[in-house]
């Protein structure tokens, strides 16, 4: 009997606890949420509509398929955009790591790069490039390019000189080096460049899809702004979020699953 | 030594010095000062020296991690920062601290040399268990780096150098994070494994005692990085003359 009441009482502690994480997990969305609902109650639907219109907003997106491949070729040209930095700026990275001379020309490029807004980009690739979909590429790449290459190239100068000399030790070829030292070490870093040029990646695909796409997220945003309906507005925003969101959780999840070998310190920050 | 000798050499220091910054420039700072060095192949060789006299620059340079500011370094012949690839799976080396991969298990991290040999995963598999199982480490092939003690790491280290079975072995003070016992028990395994097939090895230790105990020669250095003392050391040695060398080698030491 008392056994029983231990179990109980450990189910019902365990179950406390999880909703307890659910909670603080969920909170933060649901006071945005509030904060909304309760400006919708005095503003005019047009500027502040109720949430239960954007949610069937939503849901009509994600259910018609015309609508919601919309949304699938903005993912696609995120995630295009995304591997192409990523394979370009690792490139350039492993270039500069190497060479002095390569460091010293790149960098002061890629700054400069930074500093140019993504809109001069649009422009840039209306000017220089024919079809839509070269564009957007083009612009996706150079926009997130610059933080990739800083990103992997700090992770290159940041590896342990104790660990790659142990390694090289060995005498490996090229090929073993990269397979047994330098990716495993510039992982961590990798999901976490990845992680963070996602949601800038995000942010300038509606802005690049302007040039005249017939399609996608910003297409479709640029539609309500004309007739002025905030519901599909917020609608076809949260699409971008919820993907965004998506795909940091399953990051999060590889990093949790590839990185169990970093020792964890009871004492935390 | 006749010209014939160099041949059997199987490392030799001529003339070598390396200073850290700029030779000549402030900051300069020289480690290793015009040394000359040879181990004989099959010879078994203490390196005993102050902190920071230089000793670990001097592995570094043999390995062919890093180039002698001046002088000359031959192994086998050739040079081994020049001709990097070709020692492959003829030296093998324990550093001072362990350097294990975090990211790989006391067997994956074992097994790095094999890979690099391109050994089979069922060989790799073998050797890496039995270094691991001479190593007192049964149990723990799938423990994580930080899972381990620092006596543990180290044997790992150990471990994975010895099981490429090199031919030359550079150990930085291998046996120095172990507790008395286990460190003695390694050290018997060290010299059968160097003696019974006939490996060159210099071992880095700062005990007096374990030089006496398993060097056939010791050499004391001054800092930076030379010559003090240069003893051979005969098996039948006696207790009497163990007892000489050890106060002179003090003596050297604490000038
Ligand atoms: N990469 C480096 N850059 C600058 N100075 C260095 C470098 N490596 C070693 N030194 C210097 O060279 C000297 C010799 O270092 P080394 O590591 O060879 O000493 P050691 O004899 O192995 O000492 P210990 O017994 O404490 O391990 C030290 O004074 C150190 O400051
Ligand atoms: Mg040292």
């Amino acid at each position: 009997m008392t056994a029983a009441q231990y179990q109980l009482s450990d189910a019902t502690r365990f179950s406390v606890s999880a909703l307890r994480r659910v909670g603080t997990y969920v909170l933060p969305f649901v006071a945005v949420a509030a904060v909304w609902q309760f400006a919708s109650l005095f503003f005019p639907p047009f500027l502040f509509p109720s949430l239960v219109d954007v949610f069937w907003r939503f849901i009509g997106i994600v259910t018609d398929w015309a609508q919601f491949s919309d949304v699938i070729a903005t993912v696609l040209r995120i995630l295009a955009g995304l591997a192409g930095a990523f394979v370009i700026g690792a490139l350039l990275a492993v270039v500069m790591a190497q060479s002095r001379a390569a460091h010293d020309f790149l960098s002061p490029v890629l700054t400069l790069f930074q500093g140019i807004p993504a809109l001069s980009w649009v422009v840039f690739a209306i000017i220089w490039f024919h079809g839509i979909e070269p564009r957007i590429f083009f612009i996706m790449v150079m926009t997130t390019l610059p933080a990739f290459s800083f990103q992997i190239l700090g992770a290159l100068q940041a590896m342990s000189r104790d660990l790659v000399e142990m390694v090289m030790s060995f005498r490996p070829s090229r090929i073993k080096l990269f397979r047994s030292m330098i990716i495993p070490a510039v992982l961590p870093d990798i999901l976490t460049a990845w992680k963070v040029n996602l949601g800038n990646a995000s942010r300038v695909v509606v802005v690049a899809e302007l040039v005249g796409a017939t399609g996608g997220v910003g297409y479709e945003l640029l539609q309500q702004q004309q007739v002025f309906d905030m519901a599909g507005a917020l609608a076809w925003t949260l699409q971008l979020v919820f993907f965004v969101l998506i795909v940091q959780a399953i990051l999060t999840l590889i990093e949790r699953i590839a990185f169990r070998y970093r020792a964890v310190s009871e004492r935390s920050l | 030594m006749t010209s014939n000798d160099s041949t059997e050499m199987a490392i030799r220091l001529d003339g070598v010095s390396k200073s850290f910054g700029k030779p000549g420039l402030a900051g300069a700072y020289l480690a290793v000062d015009n040394l000359d060095l040879q181990v004989a192949q099959g010879q078994m060789l203490a390196l005993l020296g102050k902190t920071g006299c230089g000793k670990s620059t001097i592995f570094n340079m043999i390995a062919g991690l890093t180039e002698p500011t001046e002088g000359r370094v031959t192994v086998d012949g050739r040079n081994p920062f020049r001709d990097f690839d070709a020692f492959r799976g003829r030296m093998a080396i324990v550093f001072q601290n362990d350097r294990l991969l975090p990211w790989r298990t006391a067997i994956q991290n074992v097994e790095l040399g094999l890979e690099i040999l391109e050994k089979t995963s069922e060989e790799r598999r073998a050797i890496a268990q039995r270094w691991l199982e001479t190593l007192g480490l049964r149990g723990h092939e799938n423990d994580y780096p930080h899972a381990l003690s620092g006596g543990m790491r180290q044997r790992v280290s150990i471990a994975r150098a010895f099981a490429t079975n090199a031919n030359i072995l550079l150990c930085d003070e291998p046996f120095s994070a172990l507790d008395e016992m286990t460190g003695r028990r390694l050290r018997t395994e060290f010299v059968k494994l160097v003696k019974e097939n006939g490996k060159t090895a210099v071992f880095i230790t700062h005990s007096i005692n374990e030089a006496l105990e398993i060097g056939d020669r010791i050499v004391v250095l001054k800092r930076p990085a030379n010559i003090a003392i240069d003893i051979p050391l005969t098996p039948a040695a006696s207790q009497e003359s163990k007892e000489a060398i050890r106060s002179q080698i003090q003596h050297v030491l604490a000038a």
